[in-house]
């Protein structure tokens, strides 16, 4: 019993170093971002809301803002809306296919990020486009879309086909069964899937480097800032607010994502 | 009421190079409470919905209400459909269950609320509107099922084996009360289910299928008592088996040799062929009697009692006779306490000419 002993406790240091490793400078930004001092050093000086305030006054990064909320919009409709068509061959159909087209969505998951940019520059350029949010939004779809299939597919193999035959057999079509029994049914996967790209979206850094051209959104704003020692403490207060809007983000998708499950849990056989 | 509410020519499907459904003609009377009876795979849930328009023939004809039913879709059919998982819509509550099809008649909200309120009553539901789809029992589930198709006021009502997933108390009580509610709507009801006693329970008329085929379409009473086939015999409970020589026979009678029954003198069925020169006889095991010492019966056959198995309401005994590889199966009611037989014992089994069902060899 001394061993086993022993051997938990090792783990529970382990357990310990990889939870502070992980998450203390997370919690050095926010800690940071109200203190005084420019440079981000113990011991810290003083409070203060400053850098906060001063974000209000950085029209360069309210553009940059804006630019990543619609490039994360977009990307998020456009992943969901492909990623929800894939699902459903997936989960219906069997076709020949079916495993290369599963292998070719999820690829961009073990391709290094700096290899699809590239890429995607080259070919962008080649075929003589500007870059732009646009291009940013192509390269972002191209890799939230393994994360979106993944959500919808499991949202999506819950789904009884008796219940659209039933719609059918009540007299709908097949707009109606979509609208009525398919959408209600899959909504939560959608939802999370939505919640997912976005978030994944907003804070990409390397394609959007690459491919943004002069539109530059927030991680790539924040980077060309981080040039300025100056403007490192607003920097902070900014990623703070971002921490806290991710997991705000976070956060929904896993409630609507359970409520779901408990709503799809079709068998109420044992419920009196 | 001469003209078939349903009526199917030559329907076939195909699966691949595999046959589910092999040339069926079937009619289905207005009004009528008709099962498709058969063992698993037999393709009654394939036939069902062909029917319903889930599926279309590789071959034939289907007409309902005597309009040909080719390419419609189950929306634009005078049919629902109790599935056999019920299919309830699990993010709608059981009003709004019960009332989805009736979007299209843009109801008011007091006519949508009465129509739903008048089907719920109907199967036994009122007050249990509000409960959600997913907060159901199997019974519960079954009845909004029932009440969803229903009241849309179809032509023919088609049930995919509703009371499968069921306990048999329940069953049994849901059997009876889907009966009164077909006897109530007046609607032609088309049951599949593969048990034979809730097909001849409920049922005007039965067709028994096996791989494909038709073998048999009858009432309750006849399916029963005079099955077409060894293989209809055989699934609607047990029946003991006689082999016999035809001795002679023309167009009316037959007449037949066999050791155990002596000589005998049956009518020809419909359909069945001439210069078999064998026959075999079915009897069911109610049929038969154990004869007391001074009992007598038309015909008697004796044997040797090897084995009895007590069921509560009635004891089957296995009595071995000569020139019968079979033991024959008798199944006795145990009304008031008969003679104890042991096993070894020789005994005398009695029954009548009319309890001897002609089959093919
Ligand atoms: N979509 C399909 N593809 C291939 N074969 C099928 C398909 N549907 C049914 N079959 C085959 O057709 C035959 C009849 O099927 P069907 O479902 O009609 O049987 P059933 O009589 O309803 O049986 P059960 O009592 O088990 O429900 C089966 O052998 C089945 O394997
Ligand atoms: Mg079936």
């Amino acid at each position: 019993m001394m061993a086993g002993a022993k051997n938990r406790s090792v783990l529970a240091a382990y357990a310990v170093a990889y939870i502070v490793f992980l998450y203390l400078p997370v919690v050095l930004l926010p800690l940071f971002s109200f203190n005084q001092s420019i440079t981000p050093s113990f011991p810290l000086t003083g409070f203060t809301t400053d850098w906060y305030l001063a974000l209000a006054d950085e029209p360069e990064m309210h553009n940059a803002l804006i630019n990543s909320l619609k490039v994360a919009a977009t990307t998020s409709v456009f992943a969901t809306l492909l990623g929800a068509c894939a699902a459903r061959a997936f989960t219906r159909y069997k076709f020949r296919a079916k495993p290369a087209a599963e292998g070719i969505i999820m690829t961009p998951l073990f391709l290094p990020e700096i290899l699809i940019g590239l890429s995607m520059l080259v070919v962008i350029l080649w075929l003589g486009f500007e870059l732009s949010l646009v291009t940013v939004v192509m390269g972002h779809v191209l890799v939230c879309l393994p994360y979106c299939v993944t959500v919808l597919i499991s949202s999506f193999d819950g789904f009884d086909v008796t219940l659209e035959e039933a719609s059918t057999d009540l007299g709908e079509g097949a707009l109606g069964t979509l609208w009525r029994v398919i959408l209600p049914i899959v909504m939560p996967g959608l939802i999370s899937s939505l919640i997912v790209s976005f978030t994944i979206s907003l804070d990409e850094f390397v394609l959007a480097f690459f491919l943004s051209g002069d539109e530059a959104t927030l991680p790539v704003y924040i980077w060309g800032q981080l040039r300025f020692a100056a403007k490192l403490p607003i920097v902070m207060a900014l990623g703070s607010l971002m921490l806290v809007a991710s997991i705000g983000l976070l956060i929904i998708s896993e409630i609507v994502r359970r409520r779901g499950e408990r709503r799809l849990k079709p068998s109420g056989m044992d419920t009196p | 009421m001469n003209t078939p509410i349903i009526s199917i020519r030559g329907v076939s499907r195909h699966f691949g190079a595999f046959t589910a459904l092999d040339n069926i003609d079937l009619d289905v009377k207005q009004g009528e409470f008709f099962s498709l009876l058969g063992p698993s795979g037999c393709g009654k849930t394939t036939l069902l919905r062909m029917i319903g328009g889930f599926m279309e023939p590789s071959s034939g004809k289907i007409m309902i209400d005597q309009k040909p039913m080719d390419g419609l879709a189950p929306n634009q059919r005078p049919t629902n459909m109790v599935f056999q998982n019920y299919a309830i819509f699990p993010h709608l509550n059981v009003a709004d269950n019960v009332g989805y099809g009736l979007r299209k008649l843009r109801l008011d909200k007091a006519q949508f609320t009465a129509r739903v309120q008048e089907a719920l009553e109907r199967v036994g539901l009122s007050g249990l509107g509000h409960r959600g789809g997913h907060e159901l029992s199997g019974g519960q589930r079954q009845r909004v099922a029932l009440a969803r198709a229903l009241i849309m006021q179809p032509k023919v009502l088609l049930l995919d084996e509703p009371l499968s997933a069921l306990d048999k108390k329940l069953r049994e009580q849901m059997q009876l009360e889907l009966r009164r509610l077909q006897r109530a709507v007046g609607i032609t009801f088309i049951l599949v289910t593969h048990d034979q006693y809730e097909a001849l329970s409920m049922s005007d008329r039965v067709a028994v299928m096996f791989k494909g085929r038709i073998a048999q379409v009858a009432p309750p009473q006849d399916i029963y008592q005079r099955p077409a086939s060894r293989d209809v015999a055989d699934f609607l409970g047990g029946m003991n088996f006689i082999e016999a020589q035809i001795e002679a026979e023309d167009a009316l009678e037959l007449k037949l040799a066999s050791p155990l029954t002596g000589p005998i003198t049956l009518a020809r069925r419909d359909g069945f062929a001439q210069g078999l020169g064998k026959a075999t006889l079915g009897i069911r095991p109610e049929r038969l009697r154990i004869l007391g010492p001074k009992e007598t019966a038309p015909i008697e056959i004796t044997g040797t009692l090897y084995d009895k198995v007590y069921y509560g309401e009635v004891t089957h005994y296995s009595v071995a006779v000569r020139g019968n590889t079979q033991p024959l199966q008798v199944a006795v009611t145990n009304s008031s306490g008969g003679p104890e037989l042991a096993a070894g014992s020789e005994v005398k089994v009695g029954l009548d000419r009319s309890a001897l069902v002609l089959l093919a060899p």
